[in-house]
This record gives C-alpha cells, structure tokens and sequence, in this order.
C-alpha cells in the first residue's frame, strides 16, 4: 500500500428518520493530521453526520472506519474503547451542569481513565488556562458562566485527554466574531500541539477559512463539493458560490421554493 | 372499517414497542447494577438524596396517616363494641399497607420526577451523548446508582415511616381517645408477626426500583426540548404510581394470598 490508511474513512453512509432521509450517501476520506471543514445549510445534516461516525447515531447502511477499523455495529464495551480516540466539541457544549467546571473539564480522565481526581484536577487547570480561562474559573458551575466561556469549557474538555481525533460542531456560532476568532484561533494551536486530525462543522466562513486544510459542503444529503480550502473561492460549484458569499439568490433557493 | 382497524393496529403495535424498549432498558439497567465497576461516590449521594431528603415528607405522611386510622378505626369499631382493636389495626396497616404505599407514592412525586427531569435535560441538551464520547456508559453512570439507591433506601424509608405511623396512631389513642398508654403498646405488639413487617419491606423495595427504573427511563428517552422534559416527568410519576398499586396487590396475594 502506498496510500496511508486514512484516519477516519466514510463510505456511501445513509441514514434516515423514519420517511426523512438526511444522509444520502457520503463518501469522505480524513487523512491523519489533516483539518477538515463540512459547511452546509441548517438542518442538513451535518450534526448527524458527526453523531453517526461517533456512534450515537446508527447509520442504516455504509461503511465507517477509523484507523482502518470498522466501527458501524460496535458493541457498547468496543465503542468505549474507539471513544477514547475521540474528543468532541457538542453544538450545545453539552457540559454537565451538576458538576464543577473542573470537573467536566477532568471528566474523560477520571472516570474514562481512572486518573486519581488531584491529579485529573491539575490536568484540568492547566487545560483551562490553555483556553484562557483562570484557575478560579474551575470552581465555578457552567451555569455561571457566559457563552463563550462556556464554548472554551467546551474545547477545554474536548482535548483534556489528548485526543488523536476532535470534532467541533459549530464551535463559533452564537458568538460576537471577536470571541469566534478568538475560538478558531484556539483550535488551530490545540490541534496543531496535540498533532490530532479535526473534523469540523460550520456555517461560518471566517472560521471554515481559518482552520481548514481541506472543505466540504454537504449539501441534500451528499457531500457535493470537497476541495483545498484555499480553492473554495474558485470551485466552479454555483451551490458552493452562493452559500460562501450568502446569497438569498441561487440554486439552493430555487430548489427551496420547488 | 379499515381505519379503526388501522388505528387499533397502531395502537397495538406502539404498545409493544413501548414494552419491548423498557424490558431492554430494564435488563440492562439491571446488568449494569450488579457488574462492575461501580460509582460509590454516585451511589451515595444519591442514597442521602433519596433516603436522608425525603424524610420529613414521608414522616409527615406517616405521622398523620397513623393518626387518622386511630381515629377512624375508634369511631368505626365502636358501632361493635371492638375499640380494643385500635392499636392492632394501626400497626398492621402501617406495616403492611399505608407505609410501602404512601411512602412510595410520595417518594415517587419527589424523586420520580426529579430523576426524569434531570436526565431528560441531560438528554436533550446532549449530556448524555457527552457522557458516550468521553467513555463513559450513561447507564452505569447515570441509571445503575440510582435504581440501586432507590431499591436499597426505600426500605429503610418504609420502616421509619412505620415506626412514626405506629407512634401517630398511639398519641391518639394515649391522648384522645384516653387509652392506658402501657394498654395500647402492648396491644400494638401483642398480633404483629415478622411477616407483617417483612412483607412491607419488600414492597418498599420494589416500590423504590420501580420509581428510579420509571424516572430514569421516561428521562432517558425524551426528546424535544423543554416540552419533552415535561411530558417525561409526568409519565414518570403517573406510570410509577400506578406499578406501585399494582405491584402492591401483586405482593400482597404472594404473600398473604390464600
Ligand atoms: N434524533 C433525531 N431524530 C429525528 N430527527 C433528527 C434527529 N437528529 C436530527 N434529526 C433531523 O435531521 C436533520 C439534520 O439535523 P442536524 O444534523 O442536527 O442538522 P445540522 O446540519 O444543522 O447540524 C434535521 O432535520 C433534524 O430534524
Ligand atoms: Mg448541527
């Protein structure tokens, strides 16, 4: 093989909810260490997407492999095991509000690892100041917190165990662009010193330039455009043109209005 | 014709998925109880939660429950002549009946809900899916405590709910009704068997799995933001009062049944 296995590799994934199908066939290929960006509509899919190849969601057929291992079907012991390859940023942030901000921050390695709390503790702290956040803000419960605070709570935990792996869903929206700039900034260093392979989701084109080596644009269920970010200006795709300069006018809405 | 047919098949068929998804939400709810590993810090303070919180609602219960059988008994036995009876009918109603059942109704308002509403948010806000990613199983974290918890506790909570019964229904008797307070205790332990006791203890313990395994399972599978949580919450308490009856009836005939 001269090809290295891919990190993580969909192929021809569908998954529907009951008569509405979402994804329709996507093939997609992450290469270890590379930083890919999904850009799509609302409610296209894109979080599905996501949640299926982490294994909250079961694709009805298609393939997912990580590391060259297929993980479509695991039993719920094997999936705690390809889990703790993974760090995943939650649209919601998803913290857990009964427990301190340390706390979730220190939650993958005490109870996914069986770190000893003081030192999970320490870990966390040090975590947090990565993100910017003080060591007093540990002791703070999520509720307490802003926004964006709670966003860099977020990635905060999303990379407390060092993850090979990170998904962030939509880890911009919702925030004024000083503090989104300040979030993608946040996500290019960690990912750049853990070395690890991103899969992002946005709707924010500032970030998806930012942190991408590589977009695609999921679009009715497929992936109707991968390229180089750099490349996504000159794409020659109307549909990509229209969503990247956000216009009311286009194929996208017409297809709507049908 | 063929509509009702429809609409009774309907019917039918949510009716046996609906079983089929809590019989295998309790087996694994049940494997996870009794594999390890186990979370005593989630235990126990669950345990304070349900044993040590809901003393002063269930004591008041069973304080004035006792107080009112004494009463009524009194009145009611007097058209006989039989007023002797008072303390025995008071011991063996508590311990038999008024104790398991209305501790666990009460039990049931109070933790069934909070239990349902606390996981359906974490559901709906994704905090369960978190719990997945960072390799956690969410029924060994969230469920399996808590069902050992209520299993364990209500019996505890039972027989001090007897105990306050037995005490409510004596200051009346002593008090009100002028019996010779070394009369009535005597009177009280003259009839009770262990039978009557034990029997109540069980029903506790039922009673207690059946309140967290309800409140877990309605807030583990609501959706739908805010109006789910609220739906799940209901389902939890009116289900669990009902099982409640029924099983007490159930264990009664096992017991008692000829
Ligand atoms: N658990 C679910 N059950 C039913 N429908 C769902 C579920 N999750 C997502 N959907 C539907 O799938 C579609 C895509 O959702 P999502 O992936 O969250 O969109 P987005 O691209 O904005 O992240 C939406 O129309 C949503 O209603
Ligand atoms: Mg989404």
């Amino acid at each position: 093989m001269t090809t290295p296995t891919p990190k993580i590799r969909l192929a021809d994934v569908h998954k529907a909810f009951g008569p509405k199908v979402v994804l329709d066939g996507i093939d997609l290929s992450v290469a270890r260490g590379e930083s890919v960006v999904v850009i799509g509509g609302s409610g296209t899919g894109k979080s599905v997407m996501l949640k299926c190849i982490l294994g909250l969601l079961r694709p009805e057929s298609g393939s997912i492999q990580v590391d060259g291992e297929e993980v479509v079907g695991l039993s719920s012991r094997e999936r705690e095991q390809v889990m703790r390859k993974f760090g995943m940023l939650f649209q919601g942030g998803a913290l857990f509000d009964s427990l301190k901000v340390w706390e979730n921050v220190a939650f993958g390695l005490i109870q996914g690892q069986g770190m000893e709390r003081a030192r999970a503790r320490d870990i966390a702290i040090e975590k947090l100041a990565q993100v910017g956040l003080a060591a007093s803000s540990g002791d703070l419960f999520p509720a307490e917190l802003s926004g964006g605070m709670q966003k860099r709570v977020s990635l905060a935990r999303a990379i407390a165990t060092s993850p090979e792996i990170i998904f962030f869903d939509e880890p911009t929206t919702g925030l004024d662009p000083i503090m989104a700039d300040v979030i993608n900034d946040l996500i290019v260093k960690c990912c750049k010193e853990l070395g690890a392979t991103a899969l992002s989701i946005t709707h924010d084109m500032a970030s998806a330039r930012k942190i991408a080596d590589r977009i695609a644009m999921l679009y009715k269920g497929r992936l109707i455009w991968v390229g180089p970010a750099k490349d996504i200006d000159r794409s020659g795709n109307e549909f990509v043109d229209q969503f990247i300069h956000g216009r009311a006018q286009g194929p996208i809405s017409m297809e709507l209005r049908a | 014709m063929t509509d009702l047919l429809a609409a009774i098949g309907r019917i039918f068929l949510g009716f046996l998925t609906h079983t089929g998804r809590l019989s295998a939400f309790t087996a694994t709810a049940v494997s996870h109880v009794v594999r390890p590993p186990f979370y005593p810090r989630l235990i126990l303070r669950q345990m304070i939660e349900i044993g040590y919180f809901s003393l002063p609602v269930v004591g008041l219960t069973a304080i004035f429950s006792g107080m009112v059988l004494a009463l009524q008994s009194y009145t009611g036995f007097a058209r006989f002549s039989a007023e002797g009876a008072v303390a025995t009918v008071v011991v063996l109603s508590m311990t038999r009946e008024l104790g398991p059942v209305l501790a666990g109704l009460m039990v049931a308002g109070r933790i069934g809900a909070s239990m349902a509403a606390e996981i359906g948010t974490m559901r709906v806000t994704e905090q369960i899916d978190a719990l997945t990613t960072l390799s956690t199983n969410p029924f060994k974290y969230l469920v399996a405590p808590r069902i050992l918890a209520g299993t364990l506790m209500l019996p505890f909570l039972v027989l001090i709910a007897d105990i306050i019964g037995v005490f409510g229904g004596y200051i009346v008797g002593v008090y009100k009704l002028d019996f010779n307070s070394a009369t009535y205790i005597s009177r009280t332990w003259e009839f009770l068997e262990p039978l009557d006791v034990i029997s109540g203890l069980t029903k506790a313990a039922v009673f207690g799995f059946l309140i967290t395994l309800m409140g877990c399972y309605n807030g583990y599978y609501s959706r739908g933001g805010a109006q789910g949580v609220g739906a799940a919450t209901t389902n939890a308490v009116v289900s669990a009062a009902i099982m409640i009856l029924v099983f007490n009836y159930i264990i009664t005939a096992m017991f008692f049944g000829k």
